[in-house]
C-alpha cells in the first residue's frame, strides 16, 4: 500500500514538472510560431483566419532597400563589435580568473553590469558621454559607424566575459604546467593549450555577443546618424506607418539566420555545454 | 641525465614555512623519494624543482647549472603529475611530441623519438588514440613517456601512482622502478605511501612540517629511525610512554619495567616494532624482555597476523607473527607471553 502511494507521488510529481516544463516552452514558442505563420498569410492585414497563403512579402522585403541596408549595417556593427569584444573580453576573462588582485570582484560585476542596466540608460548615457567627446576633440563622433561599433562592444563585452571564464573554470591548469614543463613558455602555452580548451565558450560568447549586438535596439537608437540605421530600427520606423505582414517576413529572415548559425556552431562546439 | 643539488631551500608564504632549509643530493642516476604526510612540503619542494614555485632562499643546481630563477621551461627537467596532465585535445602521440617541437627538433627525429618513447612504455600503436580514450594505467604511462621523450636531466614524479587501482600500483611500481634504473634515469619522487617509496627508492628523504627528518636507505629507517617521527612514520612501531631510569633500564607509566639498550636517563618512550616480538604459550627463556599478557585482538592479514597484546592497563603491544602451516595463532582472551631482546627496542628521549 505504502509502496503505492510512494509510486503514484512520484508519477504525480513527474507529470506536474513535464507540465510546467510544457507551459513555458509554448510561453517562449508561441509567439515565435505566431510570427512565422504570419509572414506567409496573403492578406495586408494580417487577421485570422488567414484568407490565403503566400511568398510575396518575402519579396516585398528585398523591395525596400531600407531593410536589406538596415541588415547590412547591423551585420556589420555585429561582427565588428563581436571582434573588438573578443580581443578585449578573452584577456579579462582571463585575468579575472587567474588573477587575485583588489578590485577583482568589483571589476567583475562592472563588466557584466551592461546585461542589467537598461538599454535607453546605457544608450543616454553613452549619447552624452559621444557630445563631449566630440566638443572635447573637435571630431565627429555622434551618429558615426564607429561610435555605433564602439556602443556595441559594450553589450557584447559581458556575454564574452562570462562564458570564457565560465569556460576556464573547467581547464585543468596542471596541463598548463605540463606545457611550461615540457619547454614551453607562458605566450605558447596560451597558445596551445589554453585556447583550445576554452575555443568553446569563446566561440559561444562571441555567438551570443553578436546575436546581442544584432538585435539591439535601445542602445541603437541614441547612436545611429542619419542614413546609417540598423534593422531593429528599420523595423520600428516601418512599424510606425504600416502593419503588414513584411515585418514579419523579416523577423522569419532573421529567426532562420540565427537559428543557422546557432546550428552550425552546435556541430563544432557544443554550446550546451558552455552555456 | 645528472646530478640534482639543493641547498638550503627555503619557501616561506608570510609566517608559515612551507620548506624550512631543505638540502639534497641525488647523484646521477638515483632514485630519491620524498616521504612524508600531506602538508610536508615534499610537493613544494619538488615544485621548486620544476620551477613551478619560487624560493624563498637557497638554491637549485640541476648538472652544475644554477636554476634556481630560471622558470620551467628553460630546466629539461621532465615530470609527472599527480592528474597526468595530458593535453586532451591532442592525441597521445602528439602529447609525446609537444616537448620535442618547443625543442624544434625536425619531423623525422620527433617520429623516431615519440616511437621510441612510446614503445619504452609499451604503447606503441596507440599513437593516434587521444586521452580520453585510454584506461588511467595507460594515461599515466604516455604521460610518462612525454617526460621521457625530451631526455631530461631529472625525471619528477609527483604522486604518480595515487590515480591508480591498488593491483595496477603494484606493478607499475616495479615497471618504473626498472625503467628507470634501464635508463639510468636520475628521479625525485613525492608520495605518502611509505610500501611505494621503499619498493622504488635508492635512498629516502622523511620530511614533516617542512623540515627533512632523516635522508637513508629503507634499512636506515628502517632499522635506525632518527627520531620518534620517522619510528612512527616508516614501519609500524609501538611507543611505550616512560622513562629511562638508568642505561638499560625503562619504566613504562604503566608500571612495566623493561630491559633496554643504553638511552639516557629521563623522560622518552620505546619503540618496538611487531615482528621483532616473540609470542608464546609459555615465558619466554633467554631473552631480555619476558612478559605475560592477554590477546585483544587479532586480525588475519594473509601473509601474517596482527596481534595486540594488553600488557598493563595503560600498556599495549602490537605483535606481528607469520601466518605458517604450523605456527601458533592465539584467539582473543588468551593468555600469552611475549618476548624480546633489548636490542629490538629504540629508546627516544623527549
Amino acid at each position: 500500500m505504502n509502496m503505492t502511494t510512494a509510486l503514484v507521488r512520484r508519477r504525480m510529481g513527474r507529470w506536474a514538472l513535464n507540465g510546467v516544463a510544457t507551459v513555458a516552452l509554448a510561453y517562449i514558442l508561441l509567439p515565435l510560431i505566431f510570427v512565422v505563420w504570419l509572414a506567409f498569410f496573403r492578406q495586408e492585414i494580417p487577421s485570422f483566419p488567414p484568407e490565403g497563403y503566400s511568398l510575396r512579402w518575402f519579396a516585398a522585403i528585398l523591395d525596400q532597400r531600407k531593410f536589406v541596408d538596415g541588415f547590412i549595417i547591423s551585420f556589420e556593427v555585429g561582427v565588428l563589435a563581436t571582434a573588438i569584444g573578443l580581443v578585449l573580453g578573452v584577456p579579462a576573462a582571463l585575468c579575472l580568473a587567474r588573477r587575485a588582485f583588489t578590485g577583482r570582484a568589483a571589476i567583475g560585476s562592472l563588466l557584466l553590469m551592461p546585461l542589467i542596466v537598461p538599454g535607453v540608460v546605457l544608450g543616454t548615457a553613452m549619447y552624452v558621454f559621444h557630445v563631449e567627446l566630440e566638443n572635447a576633440l573637435d571630431v565627429d563622433v555622434i551618429g558615426t559607424f564607429y561610435a555605433l561599433v564602439a556602443g556595441h562592444v559594450v553589450v557584447v563585452i559581458p556575454w564574452i566575459v562570462r562564458l570564457v571564464t565560465a569556460s576556464l573554470a573547467g581547464v585543468d591548469r596542471t596541463t598548463e604546467e605540463a606545457a611550461q614543463n615540457l619547454g614551453a613558455n607562458r605566450w605558447v602555452t596560451f597558445w596551445r593549450i589554453t585556447l583550445p580548451a576554452i575555443r568553446s565558450g569563446i566561440v559561444a560568447g562571441g555567438l551570443f555577443g553578436f546575436v546581442t549586438s544584432f538585435g539591439n535596439l535601445e542602445l541603437s537608437l541614441f547612436l545611429v546618424g542619419p542614413g546609417r540605421t540598423t534593422l531593429p530600427i528599420v523595423i520600428l520606423q516601418y512599424l510606425e506607418w504600416k502593419i503588414d505582414p513584411t515585418i514579419a517576413a523579416v523577423s522569419v529572415v532573421q529567426i532562420a539566420l540565427i537559428a543557422a548559425v546557432m546550428l552550425i556552431t552546435d556541430r563544432y562546439v557544443k554550446l550546451a555545454r558552455v552555456v | 641525465m645528472a646530478r640534482l643539488d639543493i641547498d638550503t631551500l627555503t619557501k616561506r608564504y608570510g609566517d608559515f614555512h612551507a620548506v624550512r632549509d631543505v638540502s639534497l643530493e641525488v647523484a646521477d642516476g638515483e632514485f630519491l623519494v620524498l616521504l612524508g604526510p600531506s602538508g610536508c612540503g615534499k610537493t613544494t619542494t619538488l615544485r621548486m624543482v620544476a620551477g613551478f614555485i619560487e624560493p624563498t632562499g637557497g638554491n637549485v643546481r640541476l648538472g652544475g647549472r644554477d636554476v634556481t630563477i630560471l622558470p620551467p621551461w628553460k630546466r629539461n627537467a621532465g615530470m609527472v603529475f599527480q592528474s597526468y596532465a595530458l593535453f586532451p585535445h591532442l592525441t597521445v602521440a602528439q602529447n609525446v611530441a609537444f616537448g620535442l617541437e618547443m625543442r624544434k627538433l625536425g619531423k623525422t627525429e620527433i617520429g623516431k623519438r615519440v616511437e621510441e618513447a612510446l614503445a619504452l612504455v609499451r604503447l606503441s600503436g596507440f599513437g593516434g588514440r587521444l586521452p580520453r580514450q585510454l584506461s588511467g594505467g595507460q594515461q599515466q604511462r604516455v604521460a610518462l613517456a612525454r617526460a621521457l621523450a625530451i631526455r631530461p636531466d631529472v625525471l619528477l614524479l609527483d604522486e604518480p601512482l595515487s590515480n591508480l587501482d591498488a593491483k595496477l600500483r603494484q606493478e607499475v611500481r616495479v615497471e618504473i622502478r626498472e625503467l628507470q634504473q634501464k635508463l639510468g634515469l636520475t628521479t625525485v619522487m613525492v608520495t605518502h605511501d611509505q610500501e611505494e617509496a621503499l619498493t622504488m627508492a635508492d635512498r629516502l628523504v622523511v620530511m614533516s612540517e617542512g623540515a627533512v627528518r632523516q635522508i637513508g636507505t629503507q634499512r636506515d629507517l628502517y632499522e635506525r629511525p632518527a627520531d620518534r617521527f620517522v619510528a612512527d612514520f616508516v614501519g609500524r612501531s609501538t611507543f611505550f610512554e616512560g622513562a629511562v631510569e638508568a642505561p638499560g633500564r625503562f619504566r613504562t607509566d604503566g608500571g612495566l619495567a623493561l630491559a633496554c639498550d643504553g638511552g639516557a636517563p629521563g623522560r622518552g618512550s620505546l619503540a618496538l616494532r611487531p615482528e621483532r616480538v616473540g609470542i608464546a604459550q609459555t615465558p619466554w627463556i633467554g631473552l631480555d624482555n619476558s612478559l605475560p599478557g592477554t590477546v585483544e585482538f587479532v586480525s588475519y592479514l594473509g601473509a601474517l597476523i596482527d596481534i595486540h597484546v594488553r600488557l598493563s592497563p595503560r600498556d599495549r603491544l602490537i605483535v606481528h607473527i607469520a601466518n605458517r602451516e604450523d605456527g601458533f595463532a592465539p584467539e582473543v582472551g588468551q593468555a600469552v607471553h611475549v618476548g624480546w631482546p633489548a636490542s629490538a627496542g629504540r629508546i627516544f628521549n623527549e
